[in-house]
């Protein structure tokens, strides 16, 4: 956890004063305190350069180098220093970390000898500030890239290695996708490449006009009808070769569906359907006038390229994201259109023989002029048509010359912006991710602090306490703060795993009955424990006789339950609490024995007096319900001796 | 928002008023001055508000919701009510709680539970106060928490606190239950030595 809350540790200590009378158990030990709490002044010498500063100040990140115990290495007695053969000015930064609890990222360093420093310094790279975050990022990005493109550059010849069992399938498919793999992906690459050129030349150049062979009427012809069989073949050639190639590509596919609805597919099956259809169409008079248009599309065979060059890619989908900047450039493009056509018919109308017969007529006329293309096909006649004119001609300048460059900078900007936008949201989850982990770690610490042991009385034996002790001071007071907070509420602070086992057991009607089962800790004088929990053990033994579990051992525990409601309470363990006749179905605090109760309940009722299992110093907890769990998932019907020994 | 720059009184001055010596006040100012090194943002220095007690006490009690009982915790900090607590109230208050005695706790505790400060402490109040300590617990605990526990633990409380049982707790019959219950008087040594 960010332990630059050290400092105010001692006032949330003084806080749990307001927890004290409402404790119904009596409350832990403070943990021993180190004698000289003063606070001192270190001096730390790095490369010459003497930083000095407090001793908290550093012992706010305890799991770093400076604020841990691992600067002790790097003492030297003789100076009374602290003595770091590193860069002085780097280390400015990192000082700063430990008194603003910010760390900021140098601007005129190299990247990479600012991650050197705090690697070394023990900072992971996630605690750079807010502020300089991005910066950090970018330029770590960069680097990486950088070496990436040497690296790649390295390994020319070798492509990234499929493993050995790929089927077909998938060499093909990476052989499509990445063409410079294998030669022969690359031969195919150029091949179709060609064939896609060739098309394309084929369609453009059978619309030129040979000469044709000497005829009566020197007439010109299209070389497409002089050569139709030259045409013909080449074409056939080309779209065999584009059918071939994409069902090759719809059977490499990893997924078809979507290779079916992708925009390059779509593209290949617009470019090759004109020529089935035409086959498929017989040739007569009123249809071939269709199949002319539909040979239009052939021309699509020319963004078949995309797939050969990357800036075609990049092209359109940035038109894909200027699409709503495009769309209000058109509607106000159309706006004024209408409304400039508009004026220009009804000023054009009296005259006689005018081109403006209609407002769409004068569409035409608008768009020449706003563009200020100006053919001179259409021009007004009249006074009034020629002024209107001439203010549509001034504002054409304006209403497309300003929304251009507004257009350009939102294609950079919205670029810039998606990039932006996703590099927050990954910052974001790095955030979550990293409150989330220190929460965790806190939690986790004091969790595993438990299972080890520490709650344990210190009169009970020393061995234990060695794996304890070696807490820094603040976790120990941190630790002991929780440990009040438990007794005061009565409950513990448990993971995930045990309290949706807890969650899940108590919704089966776990029985409390095994209750006598032995606390693992010692109880004191506690006449409050008893008072407890008496209510809500009650409430629980009531719910236990109504459950009706629907997990599938469920009718056993039924059986159970009613015959535990009826047994004797087995003061064995709780001899030295008043055993009140309705404690047998209390709920031990103390108990971390409850979940491992729960799942041990199919055993036959008969067995109670063994029920007593022995207490499992501080080992219980959850070490002790996962083994009960799988013993008990294992044999349906526990035997006493295994649920005993299954809890140790 | 114009940062307001309070300083506060002289060293000697807090210390002749606290129980604090004068290293323990300075480790304690450092601390206070330079509050939290995530949130310093909207904190004006010298003083510190609600969301800051509220940020620190998310970050020692992780695993429940801590801003309920911190918001109590400052009203009884913040005795003139100004929204603020400054390093004088601060220090008042932890002087009470760490080097007070068994009186003056007990005292501030009422004047904790007592949320509209009338010199009583209700029902409602009670539950309260308990239901933000049981919220600092989570929801992972083991045994499952309870609707109901705050409330039994508030019933539990005035069986014992209350003498008379008219439904309310004074402080005198706060004091006086205290001081018999010896669980409670042992734990008031507890936290003494905490600078």
């Amino acid at each position: 956890m960010a332990a630059g809350v050290a400092t105010w540790l001692p006032f949330a200590r003084a806080a749990a004063v307001g927890w004290l009378p409402l404790a119904q158990q009596r409350l832990p030990p403070a943990p021993g305190v180190k004698a000289s709490r003063g606070d001192e002044v270190l001096v730390v010498n790095v490369s010459g350069r003497r930083f000095e500063t407090w001793k908290n100040t550093l012992d706010r990140y305890p799991d770093t180098l400076l604020g841990s115990s691992e600067k002790e290495f790097f003492y030297d007695a003789d100076s009374g220093e602290y003595f770091f053969d590193r860069d002085p000015d780097m280390f400015r930064h990192v000082l700063n970390f430990y008194r603003t609890g910010r760390l900021h990222c140098p601007r005129q360093e190299c990247i990479q000898a600012f991650d050197e420093e705090l690697a070394f310094y023990g900072l992971v790279p996630e605690l750079v500030g807010d502020c300089c975050l991005e910066e950090y990022r970018d330029r770590k990005k960069e680097n990486a890239e950088r070496l990436a493109e040497d690296e790649e550059a390295e390994q020319a010849g070798d492509g990234p290695s499929l493993p050995a069992g790929s089927s077909l399938r998938q060499q093909l498919w990476r052989a499509f996708e990445n063409p410079h793999t294998s030669t022969a992906a690359l031969v195919f690459y150029y091949v179709t490449g060609f064939f896609i050129a060739v098309s394309v030349i084929a369609n453009v150049v059978e619309t030129i006009p040979c000469r044709g062979p000497a005829r009566r009427p020197p007439r010109e012809q299209p070389c497409g009808e002089r050569f139709p069989l030259a045409f013909f073949c080449m074409d056939t050639a080309c779209v065999l070769i584009f059918t071939g190639e994409y069902l090759l590509r719809l059977f490499a596919a990893p997924s078809r569906c979507r290779f079916l609805r992708s925009v390059m597919s779509l593209i290949d099956v617009v470019a090759i359907l004109p020529y089935y259809i035409g086959l498929l169409v017989p040739k007569n008079e009123d249809v071939s006038g269709a199949f002319v248009t539909l040979r239009v599309f052939r021309v699509f065979r020319i963004f078949k390229f995309s797939r050969h060059s990357q800036g075609l890619r990049i092209l359109g989908y940035t038109l894909k994201s200027c699409a709503s900047e495009l769309g209000f450039l058109l509607f106000s493009l159309t706006m004024a259109i209408i409304i400039f056509a508009t004026v220009m018919f009804y000023a054009e109308k009296g005259t006689n023989k005018t081109n403006f017969t209609s407002i769409p007529a004068a569409f035409w006329y608008t768009i020449v002029t706003m563009t200020t293309l100006g053919y001179g096909d259409m021009v007004p006649s009249t006074i009034a048509g020629k002024i209107f004119g001439s203010i549509c001609s001034l504002s054409g300048v304006l209403v497309i010359a300003l929304p251009v460059p507004v257009i350009v900078s939102n294609f950079s900007r919205i670029y810039h912006q998606n990039q932006r936008a996703d590099k927050r949201r990954a910052q974001q989850k790095v955030r979550l991710a990293r409150i989330r982990l220190a929460k965790s770690g806190t939690t986790n610490a004091f969790l595993q602090y438990k299972q080890n042991g520490g709650l344990e009385d210190s009169s009970s034996g020393g061995e234990q306490a060695l794996c304890v002790r070696n807490r820094s001071a603040f976790e120990q007071q941190h630790h002991h703060l929780l440990h009040c907070l438990e007794k005061t509420t009565c409950h513990e602070f448990t993971d995930e795993l045990t309290f949706s086992e807890a969650l899940g057991a108590v919704s089966l009607g776990g029985r409390t009955s095994r209750s006598t089962s032995v606390s693992s800790q010692p109880v004191g004088p506690g006449s409050l424990l008893s008072s407890c929990c008496p209510r809500r053990a009650k409430r629980r033994a009531i719910r236990l006789a109504n459950s009706t579990a629907s997990v599938s051992h469920g009718s056993m525990q039924e059986l159970d339950t009613l015959a535990g409601l009826q047994r004797s309470p087995a003061p064995q363990s709780r001899s030295s609490l008043n055993a009140k006749p309705h404690d047998s179905l209390d709920l031990n605090c103390d108990s971390r024995d409850f979940v491992a109760a729960i799942i041990s309940i199919p055993t036959p009722p008969a067995n109670t007096p063994d029920e007593s299992q022995p207490s499992s110093p501080g080992g219980g907890g959850s070490g002790a319900s996962s083994t009960l769990r799988n013993s008990s998932l294992g044999t349906p019907c526990l035997l006493p001796e295994t649920v005993k020994i299954s809890s140790l | 928002m114009a940062t307001v720059r309070h300083r506060p009184e002289a060293l000697e001055l807090l210390e002749a008023q606290s129980k604090f010596t004068k290293k323990e006040l300075q480790i304690l100012y450092r601390g206070f001055k330079n509050p939290w090194p995530l949130s310093l943002r909207e904190c004006p220095s010298g003083v510190v508000n609600e969301d800051t007690f509220k940020e620190i006490y998310s970050q020692f009690f992780p695993q429940g919701d801590s801003t309920t009982y911190a918001h109590f915790l400052f009203n009884a900090f913040d005795t003139d009510h100004n929204g603020a607590v400054s390093f004088e109230d601060f220090i008042k208050g932890l002087s009470i709680l760490l080097r007070g005695t068994v009186q003056e706790k007990l005292n501030w505790a009422f004047n904790l539970y007592d949320i509209n400060k009338d010199g009583y402490i209700t029902k409602e109040e009670m539950l309260d106060i308990m239901k933000a300590i049981y919220d600092m617990m989570g929801k992972c605990t083991y045994p499952v928490l309870k609707e109901d526990a705050p409330r039994q633990h508030v019933e539990t409380f005035f069986q014992k606190m209350d003498k008379n049982k008219d439904g309310v707790v004074t402080i005198d019959e706060f004091i006086e239950s205290c001081q018999k219950d010896e669980n409670i008087m042992r734990s008031m040594q507890l936290f003494e030595n905490v600078i």
